[in-house]
């Protein structure tokens, strides 16, 4: 009898999944639902060169496989709920689908900020609508507004700058991208973005948003009053787990699961992705969500052959899943590459090469041991670090 | 196998290094140079590096 594989979010994990599934030998058949109305595509370029030229479905789709022609895709309707014992969704639209195999690639949405005020100019970039949106308010002269000085924060900053917006960055840390690089490349990156005209003002949130029906400025925890004509928030993201409530699972943060992939002890459900929670033995036991764009290929390679394995179609695989994290972010001319775990290194951190002005090396360690690379530039080096972190031994 | 780069798409992230390093490489100028007719032996790393470029700028023309 054929195999019914349905894999929840229709974006990049869900794509992934997908492919590795066929590659993986699976011929039943897959059914993908997603509530947006577009076939997966790329997200980085929301904040980066899509953002500072035109955002269209077709610039940043992914590409199809042939052996992904026969998925079916339910899109533009969200999973309403889901009865992991009966194995069975249910739709926003009341369709009921049932599954012998279950793949969550719900993912994130951002998270919004609770501030009083009018909510019309207020901006969050995570779909194609939402940086269509924005394009629209990015001009020159514009006045921008981030809040948050995290990559996404800080990329928006950039994309802004470069189409001749006036931006100010407002967040709470001390320095942008702290976590997870740490004061001194923070600092160094906030120089850069301060040599390009972006403003910061850091140690400071958010208390209202004024402004008649649209917002035109913000009142600071400082007193400080900014006029503004756009916000963005770039505040972080909350997982797309609600679907799942009621199952008894730990959804405390994304969807706890074993090295294999499989969500906590359910046979015959995967997570993948940045909503998959699950340790990585290259580092500790500790199961963490890594909102890399790395994550949902090496994820999804993996959480496959669980799956399948669960349904009887497959082997197992016995060696640990211990993926090297991998990230990079760009910032005007400015390639930043990180590599492995620095958040783990952060109280050991040290220049390897170059400067922290010009193309630079950090390395971040633990216990001696070098547990993270990030790069400013230096592509030439890129190679040698990320071998070093590949050849640490990974815990069996 | 016949592998294609958008050179103008490219931005030099060299992931695909990676995945096929006997397909791609980043030259000493820090630019991705490829082999345009790699042995149909490397079809699957191929596949892999064109999954992993940030920029999706890698096609596999048959
Ligand atoms: C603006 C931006 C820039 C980024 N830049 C970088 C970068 O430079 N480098 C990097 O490494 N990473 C970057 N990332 C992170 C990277 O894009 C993510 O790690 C990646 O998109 C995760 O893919 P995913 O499939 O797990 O989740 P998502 O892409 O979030 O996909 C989840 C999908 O599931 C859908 N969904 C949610 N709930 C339901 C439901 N109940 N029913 C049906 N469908 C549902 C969602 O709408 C979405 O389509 C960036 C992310 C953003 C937003």
């Amino acid at each position: 009898m054929s195999r019914r594989i349905l894999i929840a979010g229709a974006s990049m994990g869900g794509l992934r999944a997908a492919e590795r599934l066929r590659a993986s030998g699976f011929m039943g058949e897959i059914v993908a639902v997603g509530d947006e109305i577009h076939m997966p595509y790329n997200r980085p370029p929301l904040s980066k060169e899509a953002l500072a030229s035109e955002v269209t479905h077709e610039a940043v789709a992914f590409r199809l496989r042939p052996a992904v022609a026969d998925v079916t895709w339910r899109l533009g309707v969200p999973i309403a709920s889901a009865d992991l014992a009966a194995g069975a969704v249910r739709l926003a639209d009341g369709a009921e689908l049932a599954y012998d195999g279950l793949v969550v690639a719900t993912g994130m949405r951002p998270r919004r900020l609770p501030t009083p005020g009018p909510a019309r100019g207020r901006h969050v970039v995570r779909t194609i609508e939402d940086a269509r949106t924005l394009r629209g308010e990015l001009g020159p002269g514009a006045r921008v507004l981030v809040i948050g000085a995290g990559f996404i924060g800080c990329e928006v900053a950039a994309t802004a700058r470069i189409l001749g917006a006036d931006v100010t960055v407002v967040a709470p840390e001390a320095v942008p991208m702290r976590r997870p690089l740490g004061d001194d490349l923070g600092a160094a990156l906030q120089r850069r973005h301060e040599a390009r005209g972006v403003r910061f003002l850091l140690g400071r949130t958010v208390a209202a948003f004024f402004g008649e029906g649209r917002v035109a400025g913000a009142e600071l925890s400082d007193g400080t009053r900014l006029d503004a004509d756009v916000v963005v928030e770039a505040v972080g993201s909350a997982s797309n787990t609600e679907w799942l409530d009621g199952n008894g699972l730990d959804l405390s943060d994304g969807v706890l699961c074993d090295n294999a992939l499989r969500v906590e002890g359910r046979s015959g459900v995967v997570a993948v992705g940045d909503v998959a929670r699950f340790p990585n033995p290259r580092y500790d036991d500790v199961a963490r969500r890594v909102e890399h764009w790395s994550i949902p290929t090496d994820t999804a390679k993996r959480a496959a052959v669980t799956l399948l394995a669960d349904l009887g179609l497959g082997a197992p695989e016995p060696a640990p899943f211990a993926p090297l994290p991998t990230f990079w972010s760009d910032q005007y001319d400015l390639r930043i590459q990180s590599f492995g775990a620095p958040a783990l290194g952060a109280d050991d951190i040290r220049v390897l090469d170059g400067d922290l002005d010009g193309e630079v090396v950090v390395g971040y360690h633990d216990g001696g041991a070098l547990v993270g690379v990030v790069l400013i530039g230096l592509p030439s080096a890129v190679a040698r670090y990320r071998a070093e972190l590949m050849r640490a031994p990974v815990a069996a | 196998m016949k592998v294609v780069v958008d050179m103008d798409v490219c931005k030099d992230h060299g992931q695909c290094v990676f995945s096929a390093p006997e397909v791609f490489q980043i030259n000493e100028n820090g630019r991705l140079v490829y082999v345009a007719e790699p042995d149909e032996s490397l079809r699957d790393a191929v596949e892999e590096a064109a999954d992993v470029c940030p920029l999706q700028a890698i096609t596999i023309e048959d």
